[in-house]
């Protein structure tokens, strides 16, 4: 076991970085706010933690057990975020029995939490190695480009630039699609009526029928049911020519109306009436981190029992989650590519399940977002430059019980129900379980920038764009691709409907249950899988 | 999808037109023609697809009431099947109905014919040969011996004739024990560990009542104690929960008692009875049919239902057999109350886990052939082939399919078949076709004369052993690790969607890796041949331009021959699987459905059944 996880080198090296400076301070705006996250992690952070902590003061340095440095080892056995820090405890304890450490150094490390880890490794994002070998474009998307490659878009949409202040939004980025008729003006006067401004925007053209799917936040129609002329004509022109669009509402009908008591709301019938709205309630924020941080402690469960284990995981719930996105995500794309009709997509915030559904549904329905570079350009568009708070929602995984508002793992859900998607179409998506589980990390601690920050505003004032390596770029380099690609992949131009059915889906094991032997006997079947294609590809050459 | 036979001298019993067909979980239906003849019921749709089910697989017709549309017909098959039938005219439901439940007086193994000789039969039946079986792990040797004593069934009538014990068990020993044990099943070997000279035995529950000894009984296990230098004792592992084994002492049965016998290690491993699995199978099978099934629903019913718990106590039992054997060498005597159904589970997947040879397609079936099946696990009650008593009915064999499948998901390069493997066998042990599962023990397959009545499964499975192979089965692996280890932590085990919604396609994933990557190494095959071919060829242009021009002429001509010859062979290979690929997954989304070869030539099995 031990043997294993040392020789997981990957692990190690990354783990040397945020060894470097975890004093170092830094002025700007985002940096304060990392290093008061990191003293607070220092203060509060898990129980089992805090126990290793004053073991460590309690016991002279010298006598620093092995079993110490095992408990916390056990802890975190099989949690997927913290495998940095096992990485860490692992490399110190190895450099004790040579020659001892400074065992301050030692709870340091072990103590960090991932918010500490994210900040650190901003810090060392933003140092900017040299040995990255990697082209200065940053991102491979923006909606600048998606918006020219898109010639059929020209005649009904427009590129407008009414956000270029960040003012507008400070969510979204500067260049967003439109209703061609709805001027900026308009556009603003929409932002003011839907909440953080987050007017409604186009996020995906189905060229099979000319249908759209767009997103935005709750309207603020409030307990007396506010109107807004200009968001009613923007969806209006939205959908000309068709009879009728759907909204769907990713809260219950409860849900929404209570939103409206509280300043925000859904539109009303009268006000909308070529707008269907649907209400499929999703979990977010604090139920989904509740949800995760359960099935992380249920799958740490080194208990023998069947039952047990089946009554946590069903009470964890987080299969349920993952299945109520698929099942709404193909909703979505069924309206649209069924019913040809476009949708509008909205939660409360329009940062979180809204994006997920989009996503999902856009893998769904269109060959391009299953490649391996459409994928990425997908997660860049809709998660990254949409807004998706990563640095809020990614900073501790599941070691944040309840201290942290804003934690919650919706990307780690994407990358489930992609998972599960793969599953189902294992030869229709282009890219590998690997990048999956390689994002899976990346969102939580990267070297790189791209998960930094909440905002495009944000990483616009910080510079990450001139200061920081694009992650998107990285995993695109021609060895990167190789481990990265999936060597089974056939195009398809079909949609891939997954089945909802509870016996379809499955725990995502390769992420969940990543560090057992089992897992690394999948692996070992994937790159057998690789080296046989790759075998048989050369004999068909030849 | 369904493996349609064709049928020989088949007449249609029954035609019912305008029947509606209903997905199980979805509201599509198909509407098309039942036939009813006297082996299969059969569904022809429009589009001339059809679906064939056996008679030996429908396990319960229920007719539902009447609705506006047709008379509802629920068919349930034992291979988990279910199939949802809405006649139109209520006589005629009536008339399947009734016809269904008609016992058959004849098992369909004694009517199926696939058109083979006698001399192709007997050597189907003769593939599988225990005692060479035997021989290859190393017995009879210097401790183990075969005796005679049961050669005419007369100690013991659901043991095989030839049995092995320790060469100083006399037979007045073997005569006395199996007089202390239920149905005379004293211990025998079935699985001889030669790298450490450790046996693993197995027997029924001694008679011993609260007091009750018996002296050759207890010289018996001394003896297999002696045959084993490497070790003082003897593990005595008891199947059974431990409360169980103590209420069989009030009937005069019972368990060792380690004061009597010397060199016993006892230990109970708790695994439930046959009416306990029966339940918890039925109650599985309740929650999956549900439609619209929530996720918390199925985790909350694949709980209650207990299904999972219960694979894993046998998985656990195997481990600790295995761990006995291999790791502290010694021998090992398993028995539960009759010894058939527990027994045969931890012995079979002990060996399983021990010897890499039983992981391999044909070591797979001797390990089925010598610890199912000649032992004496009493298919034919356990499978309800014939009606029986409902209560002997359990799924006992499924369970150690699916115990095998668990490891072969956890280990997936150890095995040499795939799943596909393992669905075929449950297919056909309750599918009555073949003579091989037939009856309850060797005696009673000797007296129905099967091997001269019918054909072995075996030698099918071999035929088509194309189909079930594991393209990432790995020998070296095998090699480096031939005792499996593997985690019986609970999160390792899965529900099994192909075995419990084989026929529920749109549960299925739509894309299939193992399809995929046997058709590739396929054509990879069928490349690298040409290749070779080509070389060949080109080898022999060169030496024929040395020759004379008119030997070049008859040389070209002979080598294009060949050539066509193989390319032919090669396709209608790959054809043939890729249909029986169809048949057993057909899981494509509708689009690509339709690229998948229809089954068989269907206008031929109708016509036929018409005449």
């Amino acid at each position: 076991m031990w043997r294993m996880l040392c020789s997981d080198s990957r692990y190690n090296r990354r783990a040397e970085a945020p060894c470097a400076s975890p004093a170092t301070t830094c002025s700007s705006r985002t940096g304060r706010r990392a290093a008061l996250g990191r003293f607070c992690c220092s203060s509060g952070t898990s129980m089992p933690l805090r126990k290793v902590w004053k073991t460590f003061w309690a016991t002279p340095a010298s006598s620093l057990m092995q079993a110490t440095v095992k408990k916390v080892w056990k802890t975190f056995w099989a949690t997927p975020a913290s495998s940095l820090m096992q990485a860490t405890v692992k490399k110190e304890y190895l450099n004790l029995q040579g020659r001892l450490l400074s065992s301050v150094k030692i709870c340091t490390c072990s103590s960090l939490t991932s918010q500490a880890w994210s900040s650190v490794s901003t810090l060392h994002a933003l140092s900017r190695p040299s040995d990255a070998n990697l082209p200065d474009q940053w991102g491979l998307s923006s909606p600048e480009k998606h918006y020219s490659q898109m010639k059929e878009l020209h005649d009904r949409w427009r590129l407008s630039t009414v956000n270029r202040e960040y003012l507008v939004c400070p969510s979204y980025p500067p260049a967003v699609i439109v209703p061609k008729n709805i001027d900026d003006d308009m556009l603003e006067k929409v932002a003011k009526f839907r909440q953080g401004g987050r007017f409604p925007v186009l996020c995906y053209y189905h060229k099979k029928n000319g249908t759209v799917i767009m997103r935005s936040s709750q309207p603020l129609t409030g307990a007396n049911r506010k109107r807004c002329r200009e968001d009613e004509q923007l969806l209006q022109a939205a959908i000309e020519g068709s009879d009728k669009g759907y909204i769907i509402d990713t809260r219950s009908s409860q849900q929404a109306l209570q939103a409206s008591m509280t300043g925000g709301g859904f539109e009303s019938k009268s006000c909308y009436s070529s707008w269907k709205r649907l209400h499929r309630q999703m979990e977010r924020g604090k139920a989904l981190q509740e949800s995760l941080i359960k099935l992380v402690e249920a799958c740490g469960d080194e208990y023998h029992n069947m039952d047990r284990w089946l009554s946590k995981l069903e009470n964890s719930k987080w299969l349920s989650h993952v299945q109520t996105a698929l099942s709404t995500a193909g909703l979505l794309a069924e309206c649209v590519e069924r019913d040809g009709h476009s949708v509008l997509v909205y939660g409360s915030e329009g940062k979180d399940s809204t994006l997920l559904i989009s996503t999902l549904a856009q893998l769904i329905m269109d060959p391009y977002c299953r490649t391996l570079e459409g994928f990425l350009a997908l997660l860049e568009r809709e998660w990254v430059q949409a807004g998706h708070p990563f640095q809020q929602r990614c900073a501790h995984s599941a070691y944040s019980h309840a201290r942290l508002q804003q934690e919650s793992p919706v990307f780690l859900l994407l990358l489930d129900c992609v998972w599960q998607l793969w599953r189902q179409f294992p030869l229709a998506l282009g890219f590998s379980e690997a990048l999956l589980l390689r994002l899976a990390t990346e969102a939580y601690a990267s070297n790189y920038g791209t998960f930094l920050c909440n905002s495009d505003q944000e990483r616009c004032v910080l510079g990450l764009k001139e200061n920081t390596h694009c992650l998107f770029q990285a995993l695109l380099r021609p060895r990167e691709r190789d481990c990265y690609s999936n060597p089974l992949y056939e195009p398809t131009e079909l949609a891939i409907w997954p089945s909802v059915h509870p016996q379809s889906l499955q725990l995502w094991r390769g992420f969940f249950l990543r560090r057992t032997p089992q897992a690394r006997h999948l692996e070992e079947v994937q790159e057998e899988i690789r080296n046989m294609v790759i075998k048989w590809g050369k004999l068909a050459l030849s | 999808m369904f493996l349609l036979v064709v049928c020989v001298c088949v007449c249609v019993c029954l035609q019912v037109e305008q029947v509606r067909l209903l997905d199980r979980f979805s509201n599509k239906s198909t509407n098309g023609t039942l036939y009813l003849t006297a082996t299969h019921l059969i569904f022809v749709e429009r589009s001339l697809q059809s679906d064939s089910i056996l008679h030996h697989h429908i396990a319960s017709v229920e007719k539902l009431s009447l609705t506006t549309t047709g008379c509802p017909l629920v068919i349930q098959c034992r291979n988990f099947r279910v199939v949802h039938f809405v006649v139109q005219r209520e006589r005629d439901c009536h008339d399947i109905y009734s016809s269904l439940l008609l016992s058959y007086e004849e098992v369909y193994a004694f009517s199926y014919n696939p058109k083979q000789n006698d001399q192709q039969r007997e050597e189907g039946w003769q593939i599988i040969d225990l005692g060479a079986e035997f021989e290859r792990m190393g017995v009879p040797c210097d401790q183990w011996q075969l005796t005679n004593v049961n050669i005419d069934y007369k100690v013991c009538e659901t043991y095989p004739r030839d049995l092995y014990v320790p060469i100083t068990a006399s037979k007045p020993i073997i005569v006395g024990s199996s007089k202390f044990r239920s149905k005379g099943r004293f211990p025998v070997l079935t699985y001889f560990y030669q790298e450490k000279k450790a046996a693993v035995c197995r027997c029924s529950q001694p008679l011993s009542g609260f007091s009750a000894r018996c002296l050759e009984d207890e010289s018996m296990l001394q003896a297999i104690s002696k045959a084993n230098h490497n070790s003082r004792f003897v593990y005595v592992m008891d199947t059974r929960p431990k409360l169980n084994a103590l209420a069989n002492r009030a009937a005069g049965k019972g368990y060792e008692n380690e004061d009597n016998y010397s060199n016993i290690r006892f230990q109970f491993v708790g695994i439930e009875n046959i009416h306990v699995m029966r339940t918890s199978l039925q109650k599985l099978l309740e929650v999956i049919g549900t439609r619209s099934l929530s996720m918390s629903d199925f985790l909350v019913g694949l709980e209650s239902s207990g299904w999972l718990r219960h694979i894993k106590a046998v998985v656990d039992a195997a481990i600790f057999l295995a761990k006995a054997v291999t790791v502290e060498g010694a021998s090992v005597l398993v028995h539960c109350s009759d010894g058939w159904d527990r027994t045969a589970q931890v012995c079979s997947l002990g060996a399983l886990l021990m010897d890499p040879y039983y992981r391999t397609i044909k070591g797979f079936m001797v390990l089925i052939e010598k610890d199912w099946i000649s032992f004496g696990h009493k298919f034919a009650d356990r499978c309800d082939q014939l009606d029986g008593d409902p209560k002997e009915v359990s799924p006992i064999f499924t369970q150690f399919l699916e115990c095998v499948w668990q490891l072969t998901e956890q280990f997936p390069q150890a095995f040499e078949f795939s799943e596909w493997f393992l669905l075929q066998i449950h297919e056909h042990v309750h599918s009555c076709q073949y003579g091989n599962f037939l009856g309850n023990n060797q005696r009673q397959r000797e007296d129905l004369r099967l091997r001269e009545r019918t054909h072995s499964l075996w030698a099918f499975l071999m035929s088509e052993k194309q189909n079930y192979l594991n393209p990432f089965y790995s020998p070296a692996y095998s090699e480096a690790h031939p005792v499996l280890e593997p985690s019986t932590l609970p999160y390792h085990f899965k529900f099994w969607r192909n075995m419990y919604h084989q026929f529920d396609r749109s549960m299925h994933p739509r894309q299939s890796i193992l399809k995929t990557v046997l058709t590739m190494r396929e054509n990879n095959r069928k490349a690298e041949s040409t290749l070779q071919a080509l070389e060949k060829v080109k080898v022999q242009r060169q030496e024929e331009d040395d020759d004379d021009d008119e030997q070049e002429e008859v040389g070209e001509e002979a080598t294009e021959s060949t050539d066509t010859e193989r390319t032919v062979e090669g396709s209608s290979g790959t054809e043939s699987r890729k249909q029986s690929y169809g048949e057993l997954e057909g899981t494509y989304n509708s689009e690509s459905a339709k690229e998948e070869p229809a089954v068989v030539s269907l206008e031929f099995g109708v016509a036929r059944m018409t005449c």
